[in-house]
């Protein structure tokens, strides 16, 4: 990606930015996040399949943002992160610039938020095959099986929180499960308590999920967490016609329509 | 099993339901006493963490109630929470959480007969379900706290 480390290297020289974030090579064969703040660093800057970190996580972070303008190497789930970001009003123009990552792998700037949203608009956030097959055989599952799976899976769960912390949508200064006036969730990585937290999760990224798979990726026990919120997203799809990442149109959890289904309502 | 009776919590909005469950107290119209109501200032209110604090404590069902849609005392407080009612069942459904323990409803002010049968009818299907081991043997709570 020479265009990029070109790009990069020309925005941190004229001060159009203060800070450029990406991907560099890491140690063991893997990427990790590279922010460059002086122009010889953003020959560092790589773009592989590896790359699959969600950057826009850091974007949130008061360290970073501290920085000044910032400049993005951002993927499709990264823009669409940063997308839902804006409409939540966490970034904006004025402190963003995004560097896209075409799906097959070109350089593409973006002059403003505006064209990010309208370029990720043309690829609609779907369920892969695998996936959906995945899914397909929890679904299949009578409710017995499907508890037992998930109290299987769940009592794994160590509450490291490396899936809020990869998530670029758990911004919140304050997390419910950190909350202990009242305490909500058991703090012990207990079944009880992390059955609660993952549920809590699951539905606190109703609708603003961008099914980037950055928890799985960074869960290190392999929960299939990312199945939770797969399943939100495709449910969305059944009862609300799907969501996509929009700055000022209208967020399905924020809204309602007056016939919405309600046959299982007495 | 036959002399099972099943611990259940209603939480309810203030304006109709809670209204409604009133109405039926002042009718004279008699129903299972299984109910504990908890009143809210809306069913927006209404958070999905309260329903699992319920299970979690030893709940074996679940009412949420509140006004019809348009009735809502602040317009539109029952229609956000049907959408998160939607989504929460169906991951409910996902995570093998039995969702015949939950019951929503929408009962006004004037329906006292309506939440006299909306608490019989869910407190029979309950009964029939039997307690909820499940969720029970999860939480891990000591016996005395369920039946205290």
């Amino acid at each position: 990606m020479d265009e990029l480390k070109k790009k990069a290297t020309e925005l941190l020289e004229s001060l159009t930015v203060k800070v450029v974030i990406g991907y560099e090579e890491g140690t063991a064969g893997r990427t990790r996040a590279l922010f460059a703040e002086k122009p010889e660093d953003a020959c560092r800057l790589i773009y592989d399949s590896r790359c699959v970190q969600n950057l826009a996580t850091y974007l949130t972070k008061r360290e970073v943002r501290d920085k000044g303008r910032i400049a993005i190497e951002a993927t499709l789930p990264v823009m669409r992160s940063i997308i839902q970001l804006a409409a939540e009003f966490q970034v904006s123009d004025a402190n963003l610039l995004v560097l896209g990552i075409t799906p097959d792998g070109k350089l593409i700037e973006f002059g403003n938020l505006a064209e990010v949203e309208a370029f990720i608009h043309q690829y609609p956030i779907e369920i892969n095959q695998q996936d959906r097959e995945e899914l397909a055989k929890i679904e299949k599952m009578t409710p017995a099986e499907r508890w037992k799976f998930w109290t299987d899976e769940l009592s794994l769960c160590i509450k490291c929180y490396a899936c809020r912390a990869a998530c670029p949508m758990c911004y919140c200064d304050r997390c419910t499960v950190d909350c202990n006036q009242p305490q909500w969730i058991p703090v012990p990585s207990h079944l009880p308590g992390n059955l609660e937290w993952h549920i809590m999760r699951a539905v606190h990224l109703t609708g603003r999920c961008v099914d980037c798979d950055a928890c799985y990726n960074a869960c290190p026990l392999n929960i299939p967490i990312h199945l939770l919120t797969k399943k939100m997203v495709e449910e969305a799809t059944v009862h609300f016609g799907g969501y996509q990442p929009t700055i000022k149109g209208e967020h399905i959890m924020s809204t309602y329509r007056p016939d919405d289904k309600d046959n299982f309502i007495q | 099993m036959s002399d099972f009776e099943p611990k259940m919590i209603a939480f309810v909005c203030n304006w109709c339901t809670y209204a409604g469950a009133d109405l039926t107290g002042t009718s004279r119209i008699k129903y299972a006493s299984n109910v504990r109501i908890v009143r809210f200032p809306c069913t927006g209110r209404i958070d999905f963490m309260l329903l699992l604090k319920a299970f979690d404590e030893g709940a074996d069902g679940i009412i949420v109630s509140g006004c019809h849609p348009n009735d809502c005392h602040y317009t539109s407080g029952n229609f956000h929470a049907r959408r998160r009612w939607i989504m929460f069942r169906s991951l409910c459904e996902f995570m093998g959480i039995d969702i015949r323990r939950i019951k929503f409803s929408w009962v006004s002010a004037a329906e006292g007969i309506k939440w006299a049968e909306v608490v019989n009818t869910t407190v029979g299907a309950i009964r029939e379900l039997g307690p909820y081991e499940e969720y029970r043997k999860v939480a891990g709570k000591p016996k005395e706290v369920i039946n205290g």
